[in-house]
């Protein structure tokens, strides 16, 4: 089979608006993934399904992975000459820049008629909320469906072209998407005969929003 | 006039069989069981080994698994209930008529198990239904199985037909109305019935 960056080159031969960029695994797996831009994700599937060479007619499985915003420190030197004639002094100036947070879906693609795989393709949405949208690729490769609909149950992340987008595993009345990592749990806690750690935490909580019933107590989950 | 059991083992023995009422009703229902034909979860397969002939339980009446709960005696909540599935059981429970009983099977159906501190798991069947044997184990050998039922058949058989003791559906003062739980935003709604279960009012001793 081929190595992701002839995957890579051929795609970006084939599509020269998409984006497609290598993201390698410094792991001993060292399953390197392509991340493909939205805009392209559906034309860039059917292309590795089609084409000859790499024939990805299988896709096995489709996750989610969730990238909350976060404050990324950069240190940023500079030389500054010297008045007197020495050598220049380095300056070090710490910028704080916000990295966008967002949602990434992984696809693990197989092929039954060739026998290889597997090939990782990624993609990511605008960002967490209301730009959480990608393609579907339920019209690529059938398996995709319900995997998708957990994503979308669980991350939020909504697919455009998805023949039957619900909720799977929570119901259907169900608000918030529980793996994204400022799901807050109801406050459910009711009693345990050996509370540690995040259970001690858990009961602080409790007994802080019990003791002061208020709109804050009374307005749990996630976000919307 | 009062015969002790004493008294009734007494003249058993010398071949004279004086009995009551309430003792046949006991001892025909206590040996006729009839379980729902339910399960949940990896409990569920060791229910259906319990039922099996290795372990035979219809040694002790109760083979005859109903698939509908209008005919079923006892309700074993064999495995995770998961908070959509909840609702579910609770309706299946109502639907049993009375006199009925409830089997909490594993560590799950009693509180959860090892996912009692996820977000998608009843924390414990007894939330919403009133449990009548625990059976702890992850899940329970079939032994523990049979084990729980005989506990269950001398439950049946010490319950007297008259009085503050007696059964739920001998007795008019009783509340035997168990509401089935809404899906809610965040969890259900309400998240325990209150006239079934309390938490426990234990705290750990504070550390000097």
């Amino acid at each position: 089979m081929e190595t992701p960056e002839q995957i890579r080159d051929r795609l970006r031969a084939r599509f020269p608006a998409a984006e497609v960029t290598l993201v390698p695994n410094p792991s001993p797996a060292a399953q390197h993934s392509l991340l493909v831009g939205a805009a392209h994700l559906a034309d860039v599937a059917a292309f590795l399904r089609d084409d000859e060479a790499l024939r990805l007619d299988y896709c096995s499985n489709v996750t989610g992975v969730d990238w909350p915003e976060k404050e990324v420190v950069e240190t940023v030197r500079t030389s500054v000459p010297d008045p007197a004639g020495g050598p220049a002094k380095v300056a070090e100036q710490k910028i704080k820049r916000v990295q966008p947070g967002c949602l990434e879906v992984v696809y693990h693609l197989y092929s039954m008629a060739r026998g290889h795989g597997p090939v990782i393709i990624r993609a990511r949405t605008g960002d967490r909320s209301d730009r959480a949208v990608l393609p579907s690729l339920t019209p690529v490769w059938r398996s995709c469906e319900f995997q998708e609909r957990e994503i979308f149950d669980l991350f939020g992340v909504r697919f455009e072209g998805h023949p039957d987008l619900r909720r799977i595993l929570m119901w259907d009345e169900f608000e918030d998407h529980p793996m994204r990592k400022d799901y807050v749990e109801p406050d459910d806690y009711e009693w345990e005969p050996t509370p540690h750690d995040a259970v001690l935490a858990k009961a602080a909580r409790h007994r802080t929003a019990a003791a002061a019933p208020g709109p804050a107590a009374a307005s749990p989950g996630g976000q919307p | 006039m009062a015969i002790t059991q004493e008294d009734r083992d007494q003249l058993r023995r010398h071949g004279i069989l004086l009995t009551s009422v309430e003792e046949l009703y006991n001892w025909g229902r206590s040996h006729s069981v009839w379980p729902l034909q339910f399960g949940l979860a990896c409990c569920a397969i060791e229910m259906i080994a319990t039922s099996m002939a290795r372990f035979d339980i219809a040694r002790f009446g109760s083979e005859v698994f109903r698939p509908s709960p209008r005919q079923a005696d006892l309700l074993i909540v064999s495995g995770t209930v998961t908070k959509k599935m909840a609702p579910q059981v609770v309706r299946l429970w109502d639907q049993m008529p009375e006199p009925k009983y409830c089997i909490a099977m594993g560590a799950c159906a009693i509180s959860g198990g090892p996912f009692k501190q996820g977000y998608n798991v009843l924390k414990g069947i007894d939330r919403y239904l009133p449990v009548d044997v625990y059976i702890p184990g992850c899940p329970p050998r079939p032994e523990a199985l049979l084990h729980g039922l005989i506990q269950l058949q001398e439950k049946i058989r010490g319950q007297p037909l008259t009085g503050p003791d007696a059964p739920r559906h001998l007795r008019a003062d009783l509340e035997c109305n168990f509401p089935v739980p809404a899906f809610g935003a965040h969890d259900l709604e309400p998240s325990k019935t209150d006239s079934v279960w309390q938490p426990p009012a234990l705290e750990r001793p504070k550390k000097a």
